[in-house]
């Protein structure tokens, strides 16, 4: 089963992706210092998930695995959201 | 019992198994997290302000290096299974000592973070924080001391598989055509990264 | 069909690297520890129905009969704890699916055997914890089995070792979910797809996805309350600012969807024994997977019908209240599915089929009575009555437990290579059956009249009731004995049995009983018309 030959991913590639990962958290060091009221939190967290994009698919290689592993992450972070939204029916209406 | 033989069991070992395993894996951490994460969405919710003023309290600096150094971590592990697949051993063992190194750091600036808010006196159920913080506050350091310190505490596990991974490279069992336990130790420690990734904005960025 | 097995040795009688106890106990073979998990389990459930005659021997009069109120605090918080987190929750999957799974679709052992031995070495280490609960420190845990906060972290009991003895099985189950999944995913045979799975086997993937996805954020919460305990962080504790309620959600989030994970494989088993007992192509296999993957997922979303008077907002009641309906529609479609299976089948009455048809009428009122308590009004009335305690008894006990006893005469040959006297087994099944009713169904009208669970007192008017109840629990317990002394006195000495005997289709019934070491001496290949259930 082991015949079959793994995606090698250049050096490169990696730097590319930890500059682009270091621009973000600096850009949202810098988004978060100026005075955006209710929107600070939702800009911090997008960048966020941009980064965490990129370190799933590039650091932990999903760009280049089978779509079942992809499926399956993609289901793991819908089941967590829902958990998030179906928690805060009860807190939101409260 | 006539028939008493010596059965040897087979081999089991396939790349894709241990790789969905690992997978698996890492989705219970995930919501292991994401619980805590669930706790901080309800709590911030009922207590913005009180949120708001306690993440003053944190240090961003320390939190940016942290962040920037666990980034540039996550790069070098994820170099060092490249090094492998092209048959580069030593190169491997290098770059995972390098990223042990850099948890290392991450660990004493965790350390000297933590220190200073035991020196103003937070730490879960101190008398400053039962006495002079607001429930919203309380809440606020339990979540970040119970998170940050489950991280760091993930933070240590992931370095203790690197040290089995730099044994299995040293010995010869880790190579090109069996790199399981490198590329999941790989993949936990950048598990390790993307909470964090979620971790640093959500306390040290609420200003 | 029949093949040799390696060298004459089977799973049983075959010598690894250790010998005696120790080639049990460190052994990786799938079957060696299913067989453990069989007996520990059995041994925490036989513990677990002593504790549970004590209370119902307690219920036998009002007032105090044989233990003061604490103790029976304790009893029905160790009864929960030993029941939900030692039996059902591992039961089927633990002992079943490790001694049938990998054999079902013709693998050689599961995806990590060493992974699984410690599955196996968790799940007693967690025992032990909870058993140290009981036994040393300041008295036994009294929290009922839900470990409610902020009176978790506030009782003077020994709370501890019982969390960390929850989170430590909670591990365990987690690691055979995880085991399962890649078994499934990685070790199919040659032309086993998807479609060609046993029931069996899909149900326990989808409780392999429960366990995995559910039980963190259990596992997480317990570790909160232990924190709390210990160190004072303020989480869940309402005097510091925490919300008590939110505890209930995180713990319902694992603990509800936990019910599936109980049910599921309890279902897979039942798909089996029914197409096997008709001789006849299982009806509707799609709609039993799609229902199967429909309870893993819809159930993941409805724990907050545990809290609807625990003070949730009126929004959440109504969305939890909907989806419990739902999640009620594709168990209906299963037991249609049974039902219709039966249909013009050529059934074989057997004890395994009694206990599978008997499932699906216990099941049936357990699952309807669930509709009473998902429905917002009348949850109200009935919520914490005994009519719960009946619910969920009908549920687990009529529907795990009877599936377990189905799986466990359908497969007994298969294990240990010999047949039971089935005269006995029948016999054992009847009383049983009948001290099941008589001990389940009268709690459905105390509760209705109200009589609270969780209270070793009651007032006289519910006299009549416990009575019954608890002469119910004579009989049951009774036909357990005749059913467990059936069944070991089998297994050593009973007549050696064929490698089919019920000419069931699935793979297990092609390798000889008891199973050889590598269960096949070559891998088998599924043809395009081959099927799990295709019989003439």
């Amino acid at each position: 089963m082991s015949g079959e030959k793994h995606h090698i991913v250049p050096y490169r590639l990696y730097f590319v992706v930890l500059i682009a990962l270091l621009a973000l958290t600096f850009a949202s060091v810098w988004i978060t210092s100026i005075e955006l009221r209710d929107y600070t939190v939702a800009a911090a967290l997008l960048f966020a998930i941009v980064k965490s994009y990129l370190v799933l698919n590039y650091f932990m290689h999903l760009k280049y695995d089978k779509p079942y592993i992809k499926i399956m992450v993609g289901f793991v972070f819908a089941i967590f959201l829902v958990m998030i939204v179906i928690t805060f029916l009860d807190y939101l209406y409260r | 019992m006539e028939h008493a033989h010596h059965v040897e069991h087979p081999d089991m070992y396939d790349a894709e198994s241990s790789k969905v395993g690992m997978w698996l894996f890492i989705f219970t951490e995930l919501l292991l997290f994401g619980a805590l994460f669930v706790i901080y969405a309800v709590y911030r919710y009922m207590n913005p302000d009180a949120f708001h003023l306690a993440g003053e309290e944190l240090n961003r600096v320390i939190g940016t290096v942290n962040t920037v150094i666990l980034l540039i971590s996550s790069m070098t592990i994820a170099m060092a299974t490249t090094a492998l697949q092209k048959g580069h051993r030593n190169v491997a063992i290098g770059l995972v000592s390098i990223t042990f190194v850099i948890g290392l750091a991450f660990l004493v600036n965790k350390y000297f973070e933590w220190g200073v808010k035991f020196s103003h006196g937070i730490w879960p159920g101190s008398e400053h924080m039962i006495s002079e913080m607001s429930h919203g506050e309380i809440l606020f350091f339990g979540l970040y001391f119970v998170m940050t310190g489950l991280h760091a505490l993930h933070i240590i596990i992931g370095m203790a598989i690197m040290v089995f991974a730099v044994r299995g490279l040293a010995r010869g069992k880790v190579h090109a055509d069996r790199p399981s336990l490198l590329d999941n130790c790989g993949l936990y420690w950048h598990l390790v990264d993307l909470i964090w990734i979620f971790l640093f904005p959500l306390f040290y960025l609420i200003h | 069909m029949q093949t040799t097995a390696v060298n004459g040795a089977n799973y049983l009688t075959y010598q690894g690297k250790y010998k005696g106890l120790l080639g049990w106990i460190f052994s990786t073979d799938h079957k060696r520890i299913g067989l453990l998990y069989l007996y520990s389990i059995a041994t925490m459930f036989t513990t677990g129905v002593l504790l549970g005659l004590a209370m119902k021997f307690e219920l036998l009069a009002p007032g105090k009969t044989i233990m003061e109120a604490q103790t029976y605090n304790s009893v029905f918080t160790v009864h929960g704890v030993i029941m939900i987190f030692m039996v059902v929750v591992p039961g089927l999957p633990a002992v079943f699916g490790n001694l049938m799974l990998p054999i079902m679709i013709g693998a050689r052992d599961v995806a990590f055997p060493k992974l699984n031995l410690l599955s196996w070495w968790l799940y007693v280490s967690g025992v032990f914890l909870v058993l140290a609960a009981l036994l040393f420190g300041k008295g036994s845990p009294d929290t009922g089995w839900t470990f409610y906060a902020p009176y978790s972290f506030k009782t003077g009991t020994n709370m501890l070792p019982a969390i960390f003895g929850a989170f430590v099985l909670g591990f365990s189950s987690i690691l055979t979910g995880l085991n399962f999944l890649v078994t499934i995913h990685r070790l199919r045979c040659k032309g086993m797809k998807w479609m060609k799975l046993p029931l069996f086997v899909w149900t326990l993937y989808g409780t392999a996805w429960i366990q995995l996805l559910a039980t963190p954020v259990v596992g997480i919460t317990l570790v909160l309350v232990a924190l709390e305990r210990v160190f004072g962080v303020g989480i869940f504790d309402p005097a510091l600012g925490g919300d008590p309620i939110l505890y209930q959600h995180l713990f319902w989030i694992y603990s509800h969807p936990a019910v599936y994970i109980m049910i599921l494989p309890a279902m897979g088993a039942i798909s089996e024994i029914i197409p096997t007992f008709s001789q006849k192509h299982i009806f509707g296999y799609k709609a039993i997977i799609a229902s199967t993957m429909a309870i893993a997922f819809v159930g993941y979303l409805v724990w907050g019908h545990h809290m609807f008077t625990a003070g949730m907002s009126g929004t959440a009641q109504y969305y939890f209240s909907l989806l419990t309906f739902i999640v009620a529609i594709p168990s209906a479609i299963k037991v249609f599915n049974w039902i219709s299976t039966l249909y013009k089948g050529s059934i074989n009455i057997q004890t395994p089929f009694y206990w599978a048809v008997s499932f699906i009428f216990v099941f049936m009122i357990g699952g309807l009575s669930g509709l009473v308590l998902g429905a917002l009004a009348t949850d109200v009335h009935v919520h914490d009555t005994a009519f719960v305690v009946a619910h969920f008894h009908y549920i687990v006990f009529g529907g795990t437990g009877f599936a377990f006893f189905a799986a466990m005469h359908y497969w007994f040959p298969k294990i240990f290579g010999r047949m039971y006297d089935k005269a006995w087994a029948n016999t054992g099944w009847l009383v049983f059956f009948v001290g099941f009713l008589a001990l389940y169904t009268p709690m459905f009208y105390l509760g209705m009249m109200g009589m609270p669970r969780r209270y070793y007192d009651y007032l006289e008017e519910f006299h009549g009731g416990n009575i019954l109840s608890t002469f119910g629990s004579w009989v049951l317990a009774t036909g357990f004995i005749i059913i467990v002394v059936n069944l070991v006195r089998s297994a050593r000495k009973g007549a050696p049995a064929e490698a089919n005997p019920w000419h069931g289709r699935t793979l297990e019934w092609t390798v000889p009983s008891p199973p050889p070491v590598l269960n096949f001496d070559k891998e088998p290949v599924i043809g395009e018309n081959d099927g799990p259930y295709n019989y003439e």
